[in-house]
């Protein structure tokens, strides 16, 4: 599978603050990449770049087999393969969906029965075909999400970055936007997707790089990531009907004041063992939870629990 | 609770530069503009008048009216062209108001001395002491000049001004007793005490639209007076509502070409603008778009308020060389104003400070330059101060279609003056939007 996006040790400094400091990973073609990170991590800065808005200082970015670093006509028409769908709900409240939709295709070069076409395409992926002529403040927002969305992949581009996508929405909306990320999948779109929701990542990203301080600290799929940091192991944690004393359990279990926790790799054959070790020491088990490890527990491990304001 | 209420508020304006901006910095500067244009301030505390004058009686009399003519603060006296002894003559004199050299004229007429002082005997028929020949476009010159005329004719003459009021009272009256010298000296005093002078024989009780008639001296003041308007081609024209029309016009152009070019801001907020530079939109074609709707809308803005202006004020708006001036001067106006509004929106960083700080500039240019009130009432140095603002410019070329009914050629300082101010303002908002393209 051919690259479509290839960033190569990327820097960018404004001022004092470095924000890029050789920050590397690639995109294939077709493929759903989640580019995750901190704040301040350097991910708004590698988007901006990536659509133009931003010139690395140093460093190479290739999208769609073209150097797009510079400021060439080759660049600019490379970049007409993009497609961009800000954080930001980006679009005209004081118009119409429709007319959202013909502005920003003609934006992007889109013209003629075309843009008609896909003006009418768009309003039906998005569910909004029936408040084609509603002005957009009027729309909840959720639906100024998919319109957003909509906006952003009219002209057809074969990558798209996709920033924090589905922040503010509610579930229904957030569902309803990954189905219609799904059928672009199935498109074979491309797609870069920076969030700070990690179940996002999880559900629709075949894999994920993190940035933290400017350059990637992790790159894999999530089972990859896991096995590279947190380990495959399951927690499994038994809540008993009072506190355990710590002398009636081994060194592989660890006591809290519920219960008992202990980190298995078969949970099949391992959890009946367990089960009759506190039956034995006399406990009675109340309830029984068991945590596969998430891309949660590896985003903390790599880029630890210190806010970052 | 109301405590509370007050300090947050307080901590707002405390933070808000903007706010503080106008409520405390522009009441203190439209004052001042107020005050200037109003009370006199500066180095000329009142607008001085340029005058031609003529001195066709040659006598004594006349000559010594005409030194104290140029002796006052209040008026700057040409009486020769050029240096002498070349005097200006009556037609030299009409061609320097006709051609806006000087707003006034005052031809003192053959048989001045004969005529002056004389408040008994004479008849409306009578021919006046002095022509005044006048653009009415400034109503203030016209009427200031009647009135100085009085007053230098007082003070430059006493004597023989006493002279002729014991001869016309002894002509009708017989020969002086001696309770009629005390009469008369009383009637001297009076005479000296300005404030018992009628107020409408100092000046004319309204712009004069054409030629007035002459006025026997007692009605009038010491010296008969005859004002020509020499560019009031038609007696319903009104130069106050066709500057009205402009100055209001312009001023709140320059509102809604800010409104326009603060798009941009409010883009750049909402992340719009990232959006449109990331597609095949550049930041040349997205100003220069804009730019021709807001000067396509200014025009469209003029046009309502000068049809308008037409309509119910009688504005003479609908003549071929009227429309042909009035496009020619909307379209560059237009554009000017397009382009300040872009320059104010792109060196501010948000809409608030936009809307503040364009607020303070437009109504304080509109001040200076002319569109809240006339120029020729400023003092001196104000009108000069007001030509750096394209204000003036404009309203200065509207008034020459309006009033001076002249050509299209004839407005090419005006549109040379607006057009490189529009590419200026262009060129200066393109610059300053470059923070907002690739970093």
């Amino acid at each position: 599978m051919s690259d479509a996006l290839v960033v190569a040790d990327a820097h960018k400094t404004f001022g004092t603050t470095r924000a890029l400091g050789g920050a590397s990973f690639r995109l294939q073609r077709g493929e759903w990449l989640g580019l995750l990170g901190p704040n301040g991590a350097g991910k708004t800065t590698l988007v901006r770049a990536i659509a133009g808005r931003v010139r690395l200082d140093t460093g190479t970015l290739t999208l769609l087999d073209v150097d797009v670093s510079s400021a060439s006509q080759q660049a600019r028409a490379a970049r007409c393969r993009l497609g961009l769908v800000p954080q930001d709900v980006a679009l005209y409240d004081a118009l119409t969906a429709a007319e959202n939709l013909r502005a920003f295709g003609k934006y992007h070069g889109v013209t003629g029965r075309a843009l008609a076409d896909r003006a009418r395409w768009a309003l039906d992926w998005t569910g909004l075909a029936d408040r084609a002529n509603s002005l957009v403040k009027t729309f909840s927002g959720g639906m100024k999400r998919r319109l957003n969305l909509a906006c952003g992949i009219l002209h057809e581009p074969e990558v798209v970055l996709l920033d924090e996508p589905t922040v503010g929405v509610d579930p229904q909306s957030r569902q309803r936007i990954w189905d219609m990320l799904h059928q672009l999948q199935e498109q074979g779109t491309s797609l870069l997707l920076t969030t700070h929701q990690l179940d996002e990542a999880e559900q629709i990203c075949e894999r994920i790089v993190i940035i933290d301080h400017g350059h990637a600290i992790a790159d894999g799929t999530l089972d990859e990531l896991i096995a590279q940091t947190v380990g495959t192991g399951r927690t499994v944690a038994l809540r008993l009907d009072r506190s355990p004393t710590p002398a009636d359990f081994d060194d592989g279990l660890q006591t809290t004041d519920q219960g008992i926790s202990a980190t298995v790799a078969d949970v099949a054959a391992e959890l009946p063992a367990l089960l009759s070790k506190v039956a034995s020491a006399g406990y009675r088990v109340d309830d029984v939870d068991i945590d596969a490890p998430s891309l949660h527990a590896v985003f903390l491990h790599l880029t630890g629990r210190e806010l970052r304001e | 609770m109301i405590g509370t209420v007050m300090h947050v508020a307080w901590l707002n304006l405390k933070r808000d530069r903007v706010g503080q901006l106008i409520t405390f910095l522009l009441p203190v500067a439209f004052f001042s503009v107020f005050a200037a244009v109003f009370s006199g301030f500066g180095p000329d505390r009142v607008p001085r008048i340029d005058v031609a004058v003529v001195d066709e009686d040659q006598s004594e009399a006349s000559e010594r009216f005409v030194a104290a003519l140029k002796k006052d603060d209040g008026l700057r006296v040409q009486t020769h062209r050029g240096e002498p002894p070349n005097p200006i003559a009556r037609e030299e004199a009409r061609e320097m108001v006709v051609g806006r050299d000087v707003p006034v004229a005052v031809i003192i007429r053959p048989g001045f001395t004969d005529k002056f002082g004389k408040i008994f005997g004479e008849s409306a028929s009578d021919e006046p002491a002095i022509d005044v020949l006048a653009d009415t476009a400034d109503p203030v010159a016209p009427q200031m000049i009647a009135g100085l005329i009085q007053k230098n004719a007082m003070t430059a003459m006493p004597n023989l001004f006493m002279q002729r009021g014991v001869d016309m009272l002894e002509q009708y009256g017989g020969p002086l007793t001696a309770m009629q010298t005390t009469a008369v000296a009383q009637w001297l005093e009076l005479l000296n005490k300005p404030d018992d002078t009628p107020a409408e024989a100092t000046s004319q009780p309204e712009v004069p639209a054409e030629e007035t008639e002459p006025q026997p001296a007692f009605a009038q003041g010491l010296v008969s007076i005859k004002v020509h308007d020499l560019l009031a081609s038609d007696p319903d024209k009104s130069p106050v509502n066709a500057f009205y029309a402009a100055g209001t016009a312009v001023l709140f152009l320059l509102f809604s070409t800010m409104a326009i070019g603060g798009v941009l801001l409010e883009e750049q907020s909402n992340g719009t603008l990232e959006r449109l530079l990331a597609s095949n939109l550049t930041m040349g074609k997205l100003l220069a778009g804009r730019w021709l709707y807001a000067t396509l809308l200014g025009c469209a803005q003029l046009s309502i308020m000068f049809t308008w202006g037409a309509l119910i004020f009688g504005v003479k708006l609908f003549t071929p060389a009227h429309l042909a001036g009035f496009a020619v001067m909307t379209l560059v106006t237009a554009a000017a104003a397009a382009g300040f509004g872009f320059v104010l929106a792109t060196a501010c960083r948000t809409r608030t400070q936009l809307d503040g700080i364009g607020a303070i500039v437009i109504l304080m240019m509109s001040a200076v330059g002319g569109s809240m009130f006339p120029r020729f009432i400023m003092s001196e140095w104000m009108q000069n101060l007001g030509l750096i603002t394209f204000n003036a410019w404009a309203l200065d070329g509207y008034q020459k279609v309006f009033w001076y009914e002249q050509g299209v050629w004839a407005l090419w300082p005006q549109v040379l003056v607006l057009s490189v101010a529009a590419a200026v303002f262009m060129i200066i908002a393109r610059l300053l939007a470059r923070r907002w393209e690739t970093v």
